[in-house]
Order: structure tokens, then sequence, then C-alpha cells
């Protein structure tokens, strides 16, 4: 087997990971590795063709692919080397990981700091418990969407989309510019779960039609979908009966949201916060396991790419900072606990001297939204020591709290601090 | 809810502004050649409607066939968002297209597409 060392590994080339080789070799470490197990790097972004990134880093309308080779060739620019077509296999608590590939076999790594990159995946019809038969037909939007836009081929002539995500709205005009008929987007929400702008563009411009507080209830067919069952949910997600509709379809795409992608995480110890899915991190994005960073939507599913960058930033930093031995000693920590409408906030907790050094912003979801401006508030205590007007809020916009520098005194005599989200 | 008519009897429109995140329902009408808006909730909105009517514009992302490359297509995109009307003209064009690889990033997939002065460009590199 064959062995090497390196300062920092970032496992995945997505936005995050490529954010943060690139910020670890901006920051000192010397040998920076990214291990990728596609062929080719870019993660996700590769089959986002469509426009939308990059509006708050670069001040540009990209799309996908072109946000995604601006960070490549920088990686590349500063040296970070690439592993592609490597699978880690396993990440030990001590970071030695196992990684192979066709051309290297198998190999074993010791490396100074890890970052975890591996982004999110899509749930599937299994995780949603879809009834009816099991033919042929029913794929993810971002399988499909891998499939219309990098291997070049359609999955079905007429679409049914279960779930208003924006991959599904995404995926119903593209599939429309390819020639199909989407017949449908079904959401069992009340409101749409992407953004608004997509819905506009995606669905509204093509006639699509969206039925919220509805839901797929039965699959229809052998070998191949025929159709789907729908049905109307009241606020219980019960099926309002005699609401059934039958809708003839060759193909189901589901839309219903992603999931962090751990494995790897959990194999090395790394503990996870079951409601975000991704693991416990301080502000620095290092886990509970000394050397081991996160970075991106393998922490909490972001709304924007650019922010997922952000956070692969602060997390390529801190892995090199670990790596050179330049990490203080942990001191006292103060921990974040999601409060009032907040679903869960991060990061988890928070090392008071280093808010003393910048600004810390902590990111959360509501759980109910507020169409009515809001105010954003931290406290101590019961009392508030920091707060942040806003318009409105909703659960699928996160919300952002910037604590500032100022407030390192009164974190430091503080255990927990909370955040919650209300009416002003 | 009783809409109200214009001078000449026709309805508003409801138009949902996409100029912020926040998704307002506008609403716009034609009165003697000029663009009323009104429920807008800032002056963007009144931007974004009055566009919205008098040329409608969006980016255009798809992709092109390409031989001799590590994927049989290259994803491609207007430069400027590009006249609403004339995108089912656009698509029809690109699925003309061949190109062989390498493509470079930038690189000019259709000049001046449909006589609009836009340029239709590579998204990526692919080799």
């Amino acid at each position: 087997m064959n062995k090497r060392r390196c300062d920092v590994a970032v496992i995945g080339s997505g936005p995050g990971g490529l954010a943060a080789a690139i910020a670890a070799k901006k920051n000192g470490a010397e040998d920076v590795v990214i291990i990728e197990r596609d062929f080719e790097p870019g993660g996700i972004l590769v089959q986002c063709i469509h426009n939308g990134f990059g509006v708050e880093i670069f001040q540009e309308d990209l799309p996908g692919p072109s946000y995604a080779q601006r960070f490549i060739e920088e990686a590349r620019g500063l040296g970070v080397e690439m592993m592609l077509d490597t699978m880690v296999l396993e990440a030990e608590p001590n970071r030695r990981l196992f990684t192979t590939s066709k051309g290297g076999g198998i190999q074993e790594i010791e490396v100074g700091a890890v970052v975890l990159a591996m982004g999110c995946r899509e749930r599937t019809r299994a995780q949603i418990r879809l009834p009816g038969t099991r033919p042929a037909g029913v794929y993810t939007a971002g399988t499909a969407q891998r499939w219309v836009n990098v291997e070049g081929f359609m999955p079905g002539k007429r679409f049914v989309i279960l779930g208003s995500g924006d991959i599904g709205m995404i995926m119903a005009r593209r599939l429309t510019f390819e020639g199909a008929k989407v017949e449908r987007v079904l959401e069992i929400l009340p409101h749409i779960s992407g953004l608004m702008r997509n819905y506009v563009q995606c669905l509204q411009d093509f006639d699509i039609p969206l039925q919220l507080q509805h839901t797929v209830t039965r699959i229809l067919g052998r070998d191949r979908v025929e159709a789907v069952e729908t049905a109307a949910v009241d606020e219980n997600w019960r099926v309002v009966p005699g609401s059934q509709e039958v809708i003839p379809c060759d193909t189901l795409l589901l839309s219903v949201g992603l999931i962090p992608e751990n494995e790897l995480s959990r194999q090395s110890g790394v503990k996870i916060d079951a409601v975000t899915g991704g693991p416990i991190v301080d502000d620095t994005f290092q886990t509970n396991v000394p050397g081991y960073f996160a970075a991106g939507n393998v922490v909490h599913v972001y709304d924007l790419v650019d922010w997922v960058t952000e956070a692969g930033f602060r997390a390529g930093k801190s892995a090199a900072d670990y790596a050179l031995g330049k990490r203080g000693k942990p001191g006292h920590m103060t921990a974040v606990r999601a409060g009032e409408n907040v679903r869960y906030a991060v990061p988890h907790r928070i090392d008071p001297s280093s808010l003393a050094m910048e600004e810390i912003p902590i990111q959360m979801r509501v759980i109910r939204p507020i169409e009515a401006p809001i105010m954003i508030e931290a406290l101590v205590n019961e009392s508030v020591i920091a707060r942040r007007g806003q318009q409105y809020a909703r659960p699928g916009e996160m919300v952002t709290l910037p604590l500032k520098p100022d407030l390192t005194d009164a974190l430091q005599k503080a255990d927990t601090i909370t955040v919650r989200v209300r009416q002003q | 809810m009783n809409p109200t008519r214009n001078a000449s009897g026709d309805l508003p429109r409801e138009i949902i502004c996409v100029a912020c995140p926040k998704g307002c329902r506008l609403e716009a009408v034609r009165e003697n050649g000029q663009i009323l808006v009104t429920k807008e909730g800032c002056k963007r909105g009144i931007q974004y409607a009055v566009r919205e009517i008098e040329d409608p514009r969006r980016m255009v992302a798809s992709t092109v066939r390409v031989s001799g490359a590590m994927h049989p297509l290259v994803p491609v995109y207007t430069e400027e968002p590009f006249p609403k009307v004339l995108i089912p003209k656009l698509l029809k064009k690109l699925q003309e297209v061949r190109l062989d690889a390498p493509v470079q990033m930038g690189q000019v997939v259709i000049r001046d597409a449909l006589d609009t002065g836009i340029n239709v460009v590579a998204s990526r590199n692919l080799n």
C-alpha cells in the first residue's frame, strides 16, 4: 500500500471544498490535496447550468459551471493537488485517510487537518415512503438534471414533479426547453419551498401548474410509470377524501429535500446534529474531533452557493492554522441554542476569543414563516445582547445575525447564548 | 377583491416582482400609453413591472452538442438577459449547433443571436 502525507486534505471538490483548499493554501499550508470521487472537479455545479450563481461573491450572474471553473482555476494556480476519480474509503479519528482509485490503488494518507466537504444528497422515494408499484421512471430531480445537462439524454416525455424545491422548479423549465411536457408540480406545504424567482421564471413563464397542499398518493404502472395518483392534503398532511386525481405521465421527479452527506464524518467520530443532519461545529467550523473541519452543505444546506464558498474559506483557513500548529489551546466555549421560532443555528458553539478578532455570523432557519417585520435576537440570561431587524422571515431563506467583537466579554461569561426570531 | 379596470376596460395584470427575494405581488395596467403600477413594495418593483410589460427578458441557459470531449454536451448561456418572446426560436437554433472539442469558457457559440446583439457563450472549458 502506498503511503503519503499532506498538510490539509479536503474531501470533495464542490464549491465548499474548492474554497477550503484555496483558503488553506493562502494561509500557509503547503501540501493541500483535494480528494474527489468524480473524474472532474466542481461537484454539483457541473450540472447546474442555469444562472444565478456568484451575485454575492463576484457581483456577476454566472451559470454553475462558470462559477466552478473560476475556483478550479484559482485552486490549480495556487498549486492545490487534485486526486480525481478517487474515493475515500475510511477516515480515522487520528486523521489517517484510506483512499482507492483505479490508477493509484489503495493509499494511506496521513493528514495534518481534514476538511469534510462532501456536500449533500437528495431525499429519495424510500425516504418519503411513496406507495404504489416500483416501475422505472421515478427519479430525483438532481439525477434527471445530471442526465439532461451533462450526459445528454432525456429520462421521459411527460413529467410530474413532486416538491417545489429549487432543483425541481429549475428542472421543470429545463425539461420544457428540451421539448418535454411538465404536467404539474405538487407541493405538500402551503407555500413553495424554493425561491420566488424560480417560481416566476421556471413555472409561471411556461404556464406549468403548481398545486400547493397536494401530494402523490400512489404510483401506477408495472414496468414503467404510467400515471400518478395525486390528492389534496390538509395542514396535517392528511389526504382530503374525494380529492384524488390520476395524472397520466411516464416520469415522476422528486424534489423533496436535501440531506448532508456524513457517512465518512460518522466513521471518524464526528458528532452529528439531529436537526441539520450535519456535524456539530464551532465558529471555525471545527467538529468535535480535533483536526476535522467541515465546509458547506455537509454542515447544513445553504440557499446560495456564494455562502457555501464563504463557509469553505473559513473552514480552510482554520484547517491550515491547525495543521501548522497555529491554533491556540481551546478555551471557554459558549454554546449557541435555537430558541423561539428557530429550527437550528450554526455554529453550535463559539470561542469568545475568536470573536475578539472578527465578527461571527450566526446562521439560522425559522420554523414558521412571518410575513411582517421581524427581529432576530441573541440572548444571554434572558437579556438581549444583539439584535437585527428584517422585513420578513421564511423557512426557505436562511437568516443571519452577526455577532460583533464588542460582545466578547458578554460571551466570555456565558455558557449559553440563545437565538430567537419574533415579529416586531 | 374587485379589480379596477382602466379607462379602456383592461384588467390590471398581476406581476410577482423578483427584483429581490421578497416576491411582492404588484399590479400593472396600461393607461393612455403609460404603465401604471400599484401595490409595489419599493421603487425597484415599479422598474421591474414596467420592464416586465414593455420588454420582458430572461437569462437563457441550455446545452449544445460537442464531439471529441469528455461529455457529449457543453453548457452555454446568453451573456445578457434575452427577449422572452424569442426564447423558443433561440432554443431551436441551439439544437442545430455542433462544436468540436476543446471548448473554452466564454467562447462565442452564437454571435448576435437572432439580431438581438446578444451572444451565446460556453459556460466552461471542455476537453
